[in-house]
């Protein structure tokens, strides 16, 4: 078995904190636009905290962050490649 | 353990047409695509006969407009994703594994999947002609156009047959990519792989982030056609139909391309007894390609309106990318240039490649200046163009690789005499055909006119292009009679008929099951010539006496004869792989003729589980069960 | 270890994993592009709304449930997994079936609102907002359906003991297509529909 390239996995406990985590993430997002306080930032703020959620599902759920180097390159090249992609298509469609 | 079974498996060849139609084994997949990718090369080619036929004369009365332009877009489409990218698959899948000295790709039956999935969409494709008329949008199949026109099934026959295909490829590229990352010999590290190998890494990284966004918008395009969306329509915008196609196109045509580039890679230092000059510049410069190749799609769209500074940073970014080709094209050159230089039919169709593809290179770099494609877009010159890179590029490539690995499918040689009357005959076609088509761009005739009144000035060039058509047409009559006949009566290659570089030419012809009765332990670029050969004190190749080509494996070998007991676990052959495909070009066929169509939906989809999940839980290789 | 010596071995030695994941991984990269360009058109057309209905119609608390189920279901599948690798059968087994319940959950929650949409007048042929944000949310749905399908047949599969890490069909692979299905909902719920109101 190849264990080891696996660095230790999270115990079923932190799983449960990360899911709080998780949870506690969605109830600000949730909250966040009916606070009118925050409407300036709203967009960035909002992305923001969806990102954080990203990032935290892919590395620790989906054990990114403790597998090899070679599925982060390949997934990020899709994710990350597609945003400019989409923007900068918008962009030239006055769409943003 | 291995049972025995296995072993009969490992050695004899299966025959017999059950066993292509199971076979997982990636040779025999490969030489599916290329048969394939050939016979549909006929048929585009008979279309595009036709299409010249018609404009020999002004007036032409050979077609109707409406025939016409079902011809030209089946014949681009088909060209494209149904002949030149299943041929740069037939080589890939072929040649990965015996590159990177693997005994197969990563998924075999996924591998076979993607075959089936092709080969249905296909046959699901031209069957249209029959079934109420072919896709009639043109190749890039343009909104509103397309979500607009009358007759009722064409386009979805484009929508649906166009995101089967993209989905056999994926799968396809994303097997050739998990191959190349996982299963490379010992010591075969990324900067040793056969450039061919790269390229095909390239490539199926570009299909697999482009063909989606592909996706995407036909999904559109089929709902605007059937369930009333108005993504291109009604209240929508059909620029966005461009953005997603384009966003695509551009990166398609680098994925036509860069295969043909690595096949001729791998001809000139063969040929010119030399290592490719600056090989990690070719690696690199492929890669650049690649990426630059996402940042330019909207040089399509100029005359759509997108605004001065759009098209200016579009401009720019495509006459960039022209940085990169040179520099592959200055490489190939570095590599004859002071080397023993072997005419053969593969170098001669290699050098062919080079000289049009730079041709069609030339007339796009006009194509990224903006005022000056206001000019030429649409018209002729644009036709001229993009068959210089495509055909003249492309399937000079293609054709190359062909004359220089069917000693290693067949164990023959093609025969030198129709060889030459193939390249010549085609050379001269082609040129016949393709260069007065800038002339005739320039002089004003608009691309896809279906008939054009006299006393324009077009007539010659019209009629000397029709000639030359034809002239292409006999030369791969002769190509395809060679392809037939030496098969037989081919001179015997043995293991390296061209004193080879790459670990293919070190076992035999055809390859066994298993391709290496060891895996090789690679320690350069071009592992099997300094197996060959040493160097003297002034730097001169000398031949290693003792090693004749073919039968040494790698001394540095320490498993044995056990070891290699041990890992020949070669997959076991399976239907299920047809039975999905199916299931899934059922479906395709159902959503064609939607609503009565929800029916074959249905039952596709049942096929399609039956087939998926009987795949899912059969064990890869028979005797796997135990673990 | 590298990435660059492991595989050969890992192919060598017959494990599998390693390749598969690999593949995984590109073939959701390749999925980030799919939902991206269809997140990109719903952006291209929030505004097109033809005198239809618009974000208005949007159920912010109702979607913020489902969004919570969905997101929970991610929990249950990695405990699925970790009990997995920890050749805990039972618990594999009730953790695969709480994750698919919550995709069910999911999805009736989506049939819901669906029909509540179209009952307020929001169609696909409405205007391009309705197409935009029906084909974003349905092809959403349609990969949440196919994750339950295999999660299913995971369980059913797990009744006699027939879950193997070697075969296309294997816990660890599923939790990573699961996984995915919920990220992409993490992105659609906020740009969708917590930005447009
Ligand atoms: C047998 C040699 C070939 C001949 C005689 C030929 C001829 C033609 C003709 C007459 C057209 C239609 C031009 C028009 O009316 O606008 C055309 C279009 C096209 N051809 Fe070819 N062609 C050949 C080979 C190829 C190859 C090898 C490729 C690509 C690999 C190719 C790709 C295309 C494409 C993409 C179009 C555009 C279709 C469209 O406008 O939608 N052709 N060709
Ligand atoms: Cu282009």
């Amino acid at each position: 078995m190849a264990e080891t390239t696996h660095r230790s996995h999270p115990t079923p406990a932190a799983y449960w904190g990360i899911a709080l985590f998780l949870a506690v993430v969605t109830a600000i997002e949730i909250a966040i636009p009916s606070i009118s306080a925050f409407d300036p930032v709203k967009v960035p703020l909002l992305l923001g905290l969806a990102i954080i959620k990203f990032g935290t599902v892919v590395m620790f759920f989906m054990h990114l962050r403790y597998d090899k180097k070679l599925y982060r390159t390949l997934f990020l090249l899709g994710v990350i490649g597609v945003v400019p992609l989409m923007v900068i298509m918008l962009l030239s469609m006055d769409a943003l | 353990m291995v049972v025995d079974t296995e072993k009969d498996l490992a050695s004899g060849n299966p025959t017999g047409l059950w066993s292509w139609i199971t076979t997982v084994d990636h040779k025999r997949i490969g030489l599916l695509y290329g048969a394939s990718a050939l016979i549909f090369f006929f048929v585009a080619g008979l279309e595009a006969l036709l299409l010249r036929l018609q404009l020999t004369t002004p007036n032409g009365t050979i077609l109707s407009a409406d025939a016409y332009n079902q011809l030209f877009t089946m014949h681009g489409l088909t060209m494209l994703l149904v002949v030149v990218m299943p041929v740069a698959a037939a080589f890939m899948n072929y040649f990965i594994p015996l590159h990177i000295g693997a005994r197969d790709v990563a998924f075999p039956r996924a591998n076979a999947f993607s075959y089936w999935l092709f080969l249905f969409s296909v046959v699901m494709l031209l069957s249209s002609f029959l079934l109420g008329g072919a896709p009639d949008g043109g190749w890039f199949g343009y909104a509103p156009l397309s979500t607009q026109l009358e007759e009722f099934v064409r386009m979805d026959y484009y929508a649906i047959g166009a995101q089967l295909l993209g989905i056999a490829s994926i799968t396809a590229s994303a097997n050739f990519i998990a191959t190349v990352f996982t299963m490379r010999a010992p010591g075969m590290t990324l900067m040793r792989m056969p450039v061919f190998t790269w390229m095909a890494v390239v490539v199926s990284f570009l299909l697999i982030f482009s063909l989606p966004i592909f996706g995407v918008g036909l999904f559109q395009m089929f709902f605007d056609r059937n369930f009333g969306g108005q993504f291109f329509g009604g209240t929508g915008d059909p620029l966005l139909w461009q953005h997603l196609f384009w966003l695509f196109g551009h990166p398609e045509v680098y994925v036509l391309v860069l295969p043909a580039m690595g096949i001729v890679s791998e001809i000139f230092p063969t040929f010119s007894r030399k290592p490719l000059f600056g090989y990690p510049f070719v690696v690199f410069s492929g890669i650049a390609i690649g990426f630059m190749g996402f940042g330019v799609w909207a040089h399509h769209m100029y005359t759509a309106g997108l605004g001065p500074v759009a098209e200016a940073g579009f401009g720019v970014a495509t006459m960039m990318i022209a940085v990169p080709t040179g520099v592959k094209i200055f490489n190939w050159i570095g590599t004859m240039w002071g080397g023993k230089v072997k005419f053969t039919l593969p170098m001669m169709f290699a050098i062919g490649f080079v000289s049009l593809f730079v041709i069609g290179g030339l007339s796009g770099v006009l194509h990224s200046v903006v005022p000056s494609d206001y000019q030429q877009h649409d018209s002729y010159f644009v036709v001229a163009h993009f068959h210089y890179v495509l055909f003249g590029g492309g399937v000079f490539g293609y054709v190359a690789g062909a004359y220089y690995w069917y000693p290693k499918w067949t164990g023959r040689m093609l025969d030198e005499k129709l060889g030459q009357w193939h390249f010549w005959l085609m050379l001269l076609g082609f040129n016949l055909t393709f260069a007065p088509m800038h002339i005739l761009g320039l002089n004003g005739m608009a691309r896809r006119t279906y008939r054009y009144p006299e006393g324009l000035g077009w007539e010659f060039w019209n009629q000397v292009a029709t000639v030359g058509s034809f002239i292409i047409g006999i030369s791969f009559l002769f190509f395809a009679w060679n392809l037939i006949k030496s098969r037989k009566d081919g001179r015997v290659a043995g293991n390296d008929p061209w004193d080879g570089r790459t670990l293919e030419w070190s076992i035999s012809s055809p390859p066994p099951v298993h391709n290496f009765d060891e895996i090789p332990v690679v320690q350069h670029v071009d592992d099997f010539w300094y197996r060959k050969y040493a160097t003297d004190d002034e730097g001169r190749a000398v031949r290693i006496p003792d090693v004749t080509g073919g039968t040494i494996a790698a001394e540095t070998d320490t498993g044995g004869e056990d070891a290699h007991e041990e890992d020949m676990h070669m997959p076991s052959p399976s239907y299920y792989p047809v039975v999905s495909a199916f299931g899934i070009v059922f479906m395709g066929y159902g959503l064609v003729y939607l609503p009565g169509g929800w029916v074959a939906v249905g039952i596709g989809t049942l096929i399609t589980m039956w087939g998926v999940f009987g795949w899912s839980l059969e064990p890869v290789t028979r005797d796997a069960d135990h673990d | 270890m590298t990435s660059e010596a492991a595989p050969v071995e890992a192919h060598d030695t017959h494990d599998v994993r390693p390749i598969r994941k690999a593949a995984m991984w590109v073939f959701l990269g390749s999925e980030a592009m799919f939902f991206g360009s269809m997140i990109a058109t719903f952006l291209l057309y929030r505004n097109t709304t033809a005198d239809g209905p618009g974000a208005e119609i949007f159920n912010i608390p109702f979607t913020s449930a489902s969004s919570f189920v969905l997101l929970m279901s991610s929990l249950t599948m990695v405990l699925a997994h970790n009990a997995f690798e920890k050749r805990d059968a039972r618990a594999t087994r009730i953790w695969l079936l709480a994750t698919a319940l919550l995709g069910i959950t999911f999805l009736a929650g989506q049939i819901f609102e669906f029909t509540e949409f179209v009952h307020e007048g929001l169609k696909v042929s409405t205007s391009s907002f309705g197409s935009a944000f029906y084909m974003l949310t349905g092809f959403h749905g349609a990969h949440v359906a196919i994750g339950v399908t295999m999660l299913l047949a995971m369980f059913f599969l797990s009744l006699d003991g027939r879950l193997y890490e070697d075969r296309g069909l294997n816990v660890e692979l599923i939790g990573l297509y699961w996984h995915f299905v919920d990220i992409v909902w993490i992105i659609i719920f906020t740009v969708v529909y917590l930005l447009q109101v």
